[in-house]
């Protein structure tokens, strides 16, 4: 599996703040993607979409309650109509399923369209290990691949790079004079490309979706290279998550609806392509082999969980990056790992452990906004509560986010709020502070009317405080002021 | 005034508006007494225990949660001027007691018959016209719905009618209202530089509205916002609902 960086969640995501040239591009998420997504669901009238929402949840929600039923049905499916299915517990036996299969056909070039399980998966080092030439044909993909980095979002793997930065990265990387037209380094790649889709033996892609009642695997895309990278090779090997199996093709329709609209306000993409199983003995073309591989990798725990299996109901449209305030200002490399944004908060920690991502589901306001956006209304918000609820409590350490100070004060929070008496003594400490602060010397603390903290001495208020005021403490609580004026007052 | 009359309804006046803005809570008070609810006020409450709920530590959260199902077991309404622990006590006490038949059977009691302080206006004393409190502001106001009102208890039309129906006052449009303002509880001081940035958004779009004043109906994000308004030296205000309301505090 790549890398995993998610302990630097506090480091990268300060100096992403930091980085103005991020904040510029991460300001397309909102006003591109988000306007977009608002607009498709206007024509269509929120009404309406309120329905389809509801419809993709139900069908996500019974899907994943009968996995084993729909997974064996899908398994039958590609059987019959001449395709493998593999199944693989982990990444190590995914990439070998495909290592395995590159090295017995010989493959010496493959070609791959967007997956973001390979990119979980790490795949491609692996085939380069055993000597095949990897391209990444999705133009997002292929710039980060060029680049050597991983993606920062689920749908536009290269969101963060503006075109200057990828105008400079095609002058290094292919030698060519910088020109940061869009066209013009789009026409490039795509002459690069279209001759390694001619070269290429074998073909890897992601799956949307797989209908169990046919065998069918489904991509949607708007460029075109998933449908050379599934069809020109002699071999096409599809490589999804487990939980992307629905039913039937009736339900596919409900997902063509609510995915594209989601992703990128599109009404549909540009390409939508159904792959069942190899070429027929009566096809011109395509590929002589079709493999889809299923992975698990973690995702039996969010299944066995039953407060955390509805993430497997995500269709990684990134509606809630796009929302998430979060998201907006530190992009999805902070994260640390393949899944950003409020769902890889998520899918992180259930993936590759709450150990290594117990940060990520603090970082949030909870403010709900994903929720309310997600196409299949995935409960983020309780689902890092119920995180937050694992990480607190767990009996390994390793566990825990919050450190043994903030346990204490949790603790002493508790005690205090349970108890009036001690709560009265505790206001009348923080008054008496307020007060005795003007005698200390070269300590001031507080604004010159004394309303206000500046510049708190001691953490956690010494953070508030760092760009923020903090009112002091009034000369009465409201109780004090109930019992004096109030509480006979009942006219 | 209402036709309803004879109302009681008890005060969960929230641990922020108790330690740090208790004139937020003599305005409430004021406001429902004017619309002939007989207001009470448990001495014994303390907080709904949402900061140690949302940090995970729900044996701490229960603990509070407890309190508060005991203090207002006997009410007949209780008004809680924040959409935020207004949330805490009718959605999270439900998911807090879930496992527990008895504790829970309490919290959906308690949460019937909880509401946020605009919502109790609107719904149970079906004002939607601020003259009926006497109300009247000289001035432009903007309006910032907190998120936990605005998406855990659907609350989203009833402030707005109630605020920017005060006779005199002047309604400027908020840009990014929905947006959270980056409080978020622990959130703020764990991840300062993030919430640091949610707050800097926040502020642009209000000095950009024209607002003279900003009114929320829950003082944690306006201790946020009007605390970084603050520092930067801005004068426009922050205001309860309630106190625009209450046509003794202006």
């Amino acid at each position: 599996m790549p890398e995993i960086k998610t302990e630097q969640f506090f480091a990268a995501s300060a100096a992403a703040m930091k980085n103005p040239k991020l904040r510029r591009a991460l300001d397309r998420v909102g006003s591109g993607f988000d306007v977009a997504r608002i607009s498709a669901i206007d024509e269509v009238t929120p009404e309406v979409w309120e329905q389809w929402r509801q419809q993709g949840r139900d069908i996500k929600v019974h899907t994943i309650e009968h996995l084993d039923y729909y997974l064996d049905l899908l398994y039958t499916n590609v059987t019959a109509a001449g395709g493998q299915l593999h199944f693989a517990n982990d990444a190590s036996q995914a990439n070998e399923i495909v290592a395995h299969i590159a090295r017995t056909r010989n493959v010496k070039v493959a070609t791959k369209s967007k997956s973001m399980v390979s990119e979980e998966l790490e795949l491609n080092p692996v085939l380069e290990a055993i000597g095949v030439e990897v391209w990444e044909t999705d133009l997002g993909e292929y710039i980060i691949q060029l680049a050597k980095e991983t993606p920062s979002h689920l749908v536009a793997p290269a969101l963060h790079k503006s075109k200057e930065d990828v105008a400079e990265l095609f002058t290094e990387k292919l030698g060519i004079p910088y020109d940061e037209d869009i066209f013009h380094m789009a026409a490039t790649a795509r002459t690069v490309l279209r001759d390694k889709f001619m070269e290429a033996d074998l073909g890897i892609s992601g799956a949307n979706f797989v209908v169990a009642e046919t065998g069918t695997l489904v991509i949607i895309t708007n460029e075109g290279n998933g449908r050379l990278c599934t069809s020109a090779p002699r071999i096409h090997i599809g490589i999804t998550g487990m939980e992307k199996v629905i039913p039937s093709m009736q339900d596919l329709a409900v997902f063509l609806r609510l995915l594209p609209r989601s992703a990128t306000g599109q009404r549909i993409t540009s390409y939508v392509s159904m792959i069942t199983g190899p070429r027929r003995s009566d096809d011109e073309d395509g590929p002589e082999e079709f493999h889809l591989v299923l992975v698990d990798n973690g995702r039996s725990r969010m299944l066995a969980d039953p407060a955390l299996r509805e993430a497997l109901n995500c269709i990684r449209c990134g509606a809630c990056l796009n929302i998430c305030p979060v998201y907006q200002r530190i992009g999805g490399h902070a994260y640390g790992w393949v899944y950003p944004g409020p769902i890889g908060a998520v899918v992180s920690p259930m993936l590759i452990g709450l150990k290594q991502a117990k940060e990520l589901p603090q970082a949030s306001s909870l403010c709900g906004a994903c929720r309310e956006v997600c196409p299949v209304k995935i409960d983020i918000p309780r689902m890092l509560l119920d995180l937050r609820h694992k990480s607190a409590e767990s009996p390994d350490k390793s566990q825990r986010s919050a450190k043994a100070a903030e346990r204490t004060v949790a603790r002493l929070y508790a005690m205090l709020m349970s108890s009036p008496r001690l709560l009265r003594l505790a206001v009348r400490c923080g008054r008496f502070l307020q007060k005795a602060e003007r005698f200390i010397p070269f300590f001031s603390p507080l604004s010159k009317d004394g309303k206000w903290i500046k510049n708190a001495p001691l953490p956690p208020l010494s953070k508030w405080t760092r760009s923020r005021d903090l009112p002091t403490l009034p000369k009465q609580t409201f109780h004090e002021v109930w019992q004096k004026e109030l509480s006979r007052d009942d006219s | 005034m209402t036709q309803d009359a004879n109302i009681t309804a008890d005060l969960f006046v929230t641990c922020i508006v108790d330690q740090l803005y208790p004139e937020v809570g003599v305005s409430v008070v004021k406001v429902l007494r004017r619309l002939d609810v007989a207001v009470g006020f448990p001495q014994e409450q303390t907080c709904c225990g949402q900061p140690v709920y949302n940090t995970g530590f729900n044996k701490e959260a229960r603990k509070l949660a407890k309190r508060v199902l005991e203090q207002f077991r006997d009410s007949e309404y209780v008004v809680v001027p924040s959409g935020s622990c207004a949330a805490t006590l009718r959605v999270f006490y439900l998911e807090l007691f879930s496992d527990d038949p008895e504790l829970l059977s309490e919290a959906k009691a308690l949460a019937a018959k909880t509401f946020e302080f605009s919502e109790f206006l609107v719904k149970v004393l079906k004002v939607e016209d601020a003259a009926a409190c006497g109300a009247t502001h000289q001035g432009t106001a903007a309006y910032h719905p907190s998120c936990h009102q605005l998406r855990e208890l659907g609350v989203k039309s009833e402030p707005k009618k109630l605020l920017f129906s005060v006779p005199g006052l002047e309604e400027k449009e908020l840009e990014g209202a929905e947006v959270c303002c980056g409080f978020g509880g622990a959130f703020s001081v764990k991840f300062p530089h993030i919430s640091e940035g949610m707050v800097a958004d926040k502020i642009a779009n209000v000095q950009a509205s024209g607002a003279e004043t900003l009114v929320s109906c829950d003082m944690s994000c306006l201790m946020n916002i009007g605390g970084a308004l603050n520092r930067q030296g801005s004068d426009v205000k922050v205001r309860h609902l309630a106190q625009i309301l209450d046509p003794d505090s202006q």
